[in-house]
């Protein structure tokens, strides 16, 4: 198992995490991502700024969130002690306030007045909205036609928080579509907006900025259960569209001898052609901004993914994952969509908790893991958020 | 000699500016889009941008986006780009160069698609999201100097900046004429000017500069302050409005040779 060490810092100066990452944009962006990169450098090392990042996440998102036991699930699977931190429980119900919060309050510093953003599940289009309305900035979303009828209630509110909600109906109208229009929107605005990129993806230095954002997650959880079983977990398990709130849970742990799983999409069947198993079933290419894995055919044309989970509905993944994949350090499986509405059933009823679709395939695959290890064994599942927003799929797709 | 530079000299010798033109290659279909070039060197064109038709074009304004999805709905790949690159070699000398995305390439591997796009008698390649960090992977597998490298230069590009991107440029440099994807409204020309102007100070290169052109005057008012204006969307508006109609190559010649008259200028 490698193990990363304070040693080899990830990413290199240009934003490479072993052959992934990188910046492979037009011209007219290098400029604003160097920009970038040079104020979060100073910013992240700037007492003030961080002293304002975790007041923020204390007062407003409502951090720390629980790690919680959650007993009768642990009991139903009948294996490992089951732990689920509760990023549902931030404030817009997501772990994307944390890094949105950090990235707004970036802008700010940059004297940056508007931002923009794409959202899949909306669920970072509401956060976003959310930390503009707060420091008082103009926000614009771009969000693919068929996320806008899928997740009608997000778009609601990113409207209510005074955002302005731009559907884009090229390719499939989901995450990648939003993500091309965002950047292509962003290339004409590049001088006076700040582009609020919501997962560990995207060119240098978003995979790094925004796995720091979010690394509060795996640095809270690491406290949590120290505290309560004076022992680390055995085992870590997230879902990974994009993998922003993997990351964020697993990071701190990279130095420890913890076993992490990231959890992807795999729609109908990995075999149905029909999945978002980007890691499982990808190869390496280069999209939006970064190398990693991509779903592509053989001629490097990227292909549809296909999830019931909008945020999980993405064909590349952030490039550290990537990295952690090829080094051995992280395990990377996939849960059908079947399998995933289960386990979102199974918590709402164990254990009160309704999960995002997207941390119900996490839940999906936890519970198999848990059923494997011994009930000496602890498993921490990122709840990356609730799941209000599915109900409308839910029902929708059987009752 | 480079083909591109032999051209250069040629139109500096004659006081013109140079003609570029760009189409996706394979919109509305593979011969039909064979015939549109023909007709657009037939009228004068001086360089040929070939465009490799790629599934999420994020430098690309909506005109680009569609011509890409129509030729790739034809079952266009970067291996039938280059085919048709051949083709043109059968009936003329006009440089092409290949303008893509990084991933295409990458699909096939920067040594292969080094090797066949030499061997297809293709002059130059263009990747637009490739940045000079990023290009050691391409460039290293490269094993000649039979094509040249065409790089952007954006007006947010400082000036230190455009030594580093135009340092292992070659054939000439492209100009994005505004912050913004292709096809944008608002020239610029004072901007243009004002880019141009620190370009020509870090590069001896011949600059043409894109985005934003789309009549004669435009090119007219470039070819004033650089070597060259790069026609893109404004053919492929054309194209895609004619998708049925016949006389489509003899729109895009008449076109193209108001385009070219426009390079002429009246006092070199």
């Amino acid at each position: 198992m490698t193990m990363h060490t304070a040693s080899q810092p990830m990413p290199d100066p240009r934003g490479h995490f072993g052959p992934f990452g990188g910046r492979y944009v037009a011209e007219t962006l290098m400029p604003a991502l160097l920009e970038l990169e040079a104020a979060y450098g100073e910013a992240r090392t700037q007492k003030s700024f961080q002293e304002e990042f975790h007041a923020l996440l204390t007062e407003y998102a409502g951090r720390p969130t629980p790690l919680f036991h959650a007993r009768r699930l642990s009991e139903a699977c009948g294996g490992a002690r089951i732990y689920l931190k509760r990023e549902d429980l931030a404030h817009t119900g997501a772990h994307k306030i944390n890094n949105t919060l950090g990235q707004v309050l970036l802008a700010r510093y940059m004297g940056k007045r508007k931002v923009i953003a794409e959202t899949g599940a909306g669920q970072h289009g509401v956060a976003t909205a959310t930390a503009a309305a707060l420091f008082g900035m103009e926000c614009k979303v771009f969000m693919g036609t068929e996320d806008v009828r899928r997740q009608a209630p997000n778009v609601r509110r990113m409207e209510l928080l005074g955002a302005e909600v731009v559907p884009v109906a090229s390719g499939t109208g989901t995450l990648k579509d939003a993500m091309n229009e965002a950047m292509r929107y962003w290339v004409g605005a590049v001088r006076d907006t700040f582009y609020v990129i919501g997962s560990v993806a995207g060119p240098h230095p978003y995979p790094m900025m925004v796995r720091d954002f979010q690394r509060v997650i795996g640095d809270e959880a690491r406290c949590q259960i120290l505290e309560r079983e004076g022992r680390l977990p055995d085992v870590l398990v997230a879902c990974v569209g994009g993998g922003s709130n993997a990351m964020g849970l697993f990071h701190p742990f990279l130095a420890d001898p913890v076993a992490m799983i990231g959890v992807e999409a795999a729609g109908e069947g990995v075999s149905t052609g029909k999945h978002a198993a980007t890691l499982g079933a990808g190869s390496v290419g280069v999209l939006h901004g970064s190398k990693s894995y991509v779903l592509q055919d053989e001629h490097g044309q990227i292909r549809e993914a296909h999830s019931i989970s909008a945020g999980l509905d993405y064909p590349g993944v952030g490039p550290e994952h990537a990295w952690l994949k090829e080094s051995g350090r992280a395990a990377y499986v996939s849960v059908t969509d079947q399998e995933a509405l289960d386990a979102f059933r199974r918590l709402a009823a164990l254990e009160g908790i309704i999960p995002a679709l997207e941390s119900a395939h996490a839940l999906a695959y936890a519970m198999v893991e848990a059923a494997r290890r011994g009930p000496g064994e602890i498993l921490i599942v990122n709840l990356s958020g609730r799941g209000d927003k599915d109900l409308g799929i839910i029902f929708r797709d059987g009752g | 000699m480079s083909r591109l530079r032999e051209v250069f000299t040629e139109l500096r010798r004659k006081g013109e500016g140079a003609l570029v033109g760009f189409v996706t290659a394979g919109d509305p279909t593979p011969d039909r889009s064979l015939a549109l070039i023909r007709s657009m060197f037939g009228a004068g064109l001086d360089i040929l941008e070939l465009g490799v038709p790629f599934s999420d074009p994020t430098a690309d304004g909506p005109v680009i986006q569609r011509s890409s999805a129509r030729a790739l709905a034809q079952g266009m790949t970067l291996e039938k780009v280059l085919a048709m690159c051949r083709e043109i070699r059968r009936f003329s000398r006009v440089p092409v160069v290949i303008f893509s995305y990084y991933n295409p390439i990458l699909a096939v591997g920067p040594a292969a698609f080094y090797d066949q796009a030499v061997d297809a008698g293709a002059d130059g390649v263009l990747v637009v999201d490739l940045p000079p960090e990023e290009s050691r992977e391409m460039l290293d597998a490269w094993k000649g100097n039979d094509l040249d490298l065409i790089r952007l230069v954006a007006p947010t590009t400082p000036t230190e900046r455009m030594e580093a991107v135009t340092r292992e440029a070659s054939g000439f440099v492209y100009l994005v004429s505004m912050t913004g994807v292709t096809g944008s409204a608002g020239l610029d020309l004072t901007e243009v000017e004002a880019t141009a102007g620190r370009l020509k100070q870090v590069t001896s290169l011949p600059v043409c500069v894109g985005f934003g052109i789309s009549k004669a005057e435009h090119v007219a008012a470039v070819c004033r302050t650089a070597d060259g204006a790069v026609v893109g969307s404004a053919f492929e508006r054309l194209i895609e409005e004619n998708l049925e109609n016949e006389n489509l190559p003899d729109l895009i010649a008449a076109y193209t040779r108001e385009l070219k008259a426009a390079t002429r200028r009246t006092s070199p």
